[in-house]
């Protein structure tokens, strides 16, 4: 993590942007989906970022991410500066570093509810048998999933495979978790559960959780609120007060 | 690597129809592999053992020259005794052969008093001969299978045919020396040989002595030795070896004394065999293809069906030599499928060609029994080039997977 003095205080933050823009290429056409968009995210918060479609909420998340580097700025992520990490190298530290949450759960058809949860500690990071399943089995009881263990994806509804996901997520250790839009394809009893886990998950296991959402009614589930609007932060919002940027 | 096996073995049964239907290609052409070599095999070696084992030997070892004038039998490239006696003591301090046998070999006239033609005979020791060229008493069609004495000649199935000759009729061999002097002997006919395809298939057969007789022989010359192996495998090595000790033997005018020749230089159905050998070449060429084609087909239809996946597996940091792996793993285990499926039905298949006893015919034989064999080392080079072929043909598809941006992948629909 790196640490900010400024001021006499001492800070640690997840992740640090820094003028952080991208560019994209559609034929001849670059289209600038993020413009020079800075933002500090303290370890363990819980943060959202809001906007309508094509605000560049998945953009940012997907630099955050390291699946994709920024066309100017500087990116820290977990106290590394990701924008010189290569092919290998950005597999290697989202692996150790980042866990991911899906809209659509992504989870792999072929595998059970444990082997999906098993799956990174298996071909990612290599844990040992007996630690293997002692994560898996705290996870699945966290996220109430302990009795589906056995049971694929397509055996399971869409809140359960978003709790398989977020134990997913968890079960590396990971500093950050991103999750992009993950209660867009749940009803909102079932969102409002989701996000209930993610916030149990960040109180007992210490997890900085980062989410995108454009649903108005469970913004309100983050401490910090980032809004975006054509790929600039239009707005800070913590919980109890607001922040203009 | 368990894991690995495990997620490729669900992925295949994940797309049973499609599994099954490459895996039953690959199956069905293993079985056809299997089959091909093994019949064609089984007929090479029956062949090369019938030509080898009833008339030929494993080698065979003349004076310098002899083959070049075989067609005429020449009695004046004939060894020497004394050059025979040398020879004789080389071979006898081989411990690779199991026994040789030497043999005079000439033209003659043969008579039945009624009717005359020309013949080709070998004089032989008759115990020598047999342990040299041990199925020689099964072509014996008519005799009753007693050796062959002094006094007795065998002789081929068509002059006994077209002259009706038979068992027990008395018979004149009429030939000349190498001096020009013309002999005639009286032999009791003791058996009519079958015909077999190659060189030296349609001769009679004689006593060495009674040869000499004919030709006037004072001592005996010999026109070839005819040598047996006891380990048939071993030809190419051994013939090399006696090749080396034999050209040191040199005439007095320093010029060698002898020439050795394996079967596959006496024999044209040498080029048959190489032909089998050829065909069965390609027919494997053939296969590789096959497996190539649909395992590709497969591998490339798959990764572009798992896009997703492969996006949701890289960006939860899985290195690409691990996404790599993963599909050269699914190749290999639809290719070990139709291996083993292949192996199974191909020995099935094979053993009930065995029980049905088809028969076939090959030159003048007619009625030989298709007895199909696979050796071990067959299988196991069909097996590998399969499963070869399947990790090569899945590796630009895994390639492809590896190297995929996990963005893209996850964008994709």
């Amino acid at each position: 993590m790196r640490l900010v003095v400024a001021e006499n205080i001492t800070k640690i933050y997840s992740v640090v942007a820094a003028k952080v823009s991208k560019d994209y290429k559609v034929g001849e056409i670059a289209i600038r989906a993020l413009n020079e968009v800075s933002f500090e995210i303290e370890p363990a918060s819980f943060v959202s970022f809001v906007g309508p479609s094509g605000s560049g909420k998945t953009t940012l998340l997907n630099l955050i991410g390291c699946l994709d580097k920024p066309t100017e700025g500087k990116l820290e992520v977990a106290g590394t500066d990701v924008l010189h990490l290569d092919r290998k190298q950005s597999a290697r530290f989202r692996g150790e570093n980042i866990g991911f949450i899906f809209q659509d759960f992504n989870l792999i058809p072929v595998l059970t509810v444990y082997e999906n949860i098993e799956y990174p500690l298996l071909m990612v990071q290599n844990v040992p048998g007996g630690e293997r399943k002692k994560r898996i089995m705290t996870l699945l009881e966290a996220v109430g999933m302990a009795d589906q263990k056995d049971k694929y994806p397509d055996q399971i509804s869409g809140g359960q495979k978003q709790r398989v996901a977020i134990a997913r997520a968890l079960v590396t250790n990971p500093k950050l978790v991103l999750a992009d839009e993950p209660t867009a394809n749940l009803d909102h009893k079932t969102a409002f559960m989701v996000l209930e886990i993610m916030k149990k998950m960040r109180n007992e296991f210490q997890t900085t959780f980062v989410f995108s959402t454009h649903d108005q009614k469970i913004v309100g589930e983050a401490e910090i609120v980032y809004s975006l609007e054509d790929g600039e932060i239009v707005e800070k919002q913590i919980k109890g007060g607001t922040a203009n940027e | 690597m368990s894991n690995l096996f495990k997620i490729a073995i669900r992925n295949l049964k994940r797309y049973k129809r499609r599994t099954f239907l490459t895996a039953f290609l690959i199956t069905l052409g293993v079985v056809f592999v299997l089959l091909f070599v093994s019949v064609t095999g089984s007929f090479k070696n029956m062949m090369i053992g019938q030509m080898t084992d009833s008339m030929l030997g494993h080698l065979q070892v003349h004076r310098k020259g002899y083959l070049a004038s075989i067609e005429n039998l020449p009695l004046n490239m004939n060894l020497r005794l004394q050059a025979y006696k040398k020879l004789e003591g080389i071979l006898n301090q081989q411990p690779e052969i199991e026994a040789y046998s030497p043999r005079i070999k000439f033209g003659g006239m043969f008579s039945t008093f009624v009717e005359t033609t020309n013949i080709r005979l070998n004089g032989i020791y008759p115990d020598r001969e047999l342990k040299t060229v041990p199925l020689l008493p099964s072509r014996v069609t008519n005799g009753g299978g007693k050796p062959l004495e002094k006094g007795e000649i065998w002789i081929p199935e068509l002059m006994a045919k077209s002259m009706k000759v038979n068992i027990g009729d008395t018979v004149v061999i009429i030939a000349t020396n190498k001096d020009g002097s013309v002999n005639g002997k009286q032999f009791k006919v003791a058996g009519v040989l079958e015909s077999i395809t190659g060189p030296g298939g349609r001769d009679g057969y004689i006593h060495i002595e009674d040869a000499m007789e004919v030709l006037r022989m004072e001592e005996m010359e010999i026109s070839e030795v005819a040598v047996r192996l006891k380990d048939f495998s071993r030809l190419r090595s051994f013939s090399s070896k006696l090749e080396g000790i034999l050209s040191g033997e040199l005439s007095k005018q320093g010029k060698p004394m002898f020439e050795l020749h394996t079967w596959e230089k006496l024999s044209p159905f040498y080029n048959i065999a190489r032909m089998i050998d050829l065909m069965a070449f390609f027919i494997k060429l053939m296969l590789i293809a096959v497996v190539l084609i649909s395992i590709m087909n497969v591998m490339i239809m798959a990764v572009y069906e798992r896009i997703r996946e492969i996006g949701t597996i890289a960006a939860i940091g899985t290195l690409p030599g691990k996404i790599l792996s993963l599909f050269v793993v699914e190749g290999f285990s639809l290719g070990l499928l139709g291996v083993i499926a292949g192996n199974i039905l191909g020995l099935i298949i094979i053993a009930i060609v065995n029980l049905s006893n088809i028969t076939f015919s090959f030159g003048r034989q007619t009625g030989l029994v298709l007895s199909a064999k696979v050796s071990p080392m067959d299988m196991l080079v069909i097996s590998l080039i399969v499963i070869v072929i399947s990790v090569v043909a899945s590796l630009q598809p895994a390639f492809k997977a590896s190297r995929m941006e996990p963005i893209k992948a996850l964008r994709h629909v």
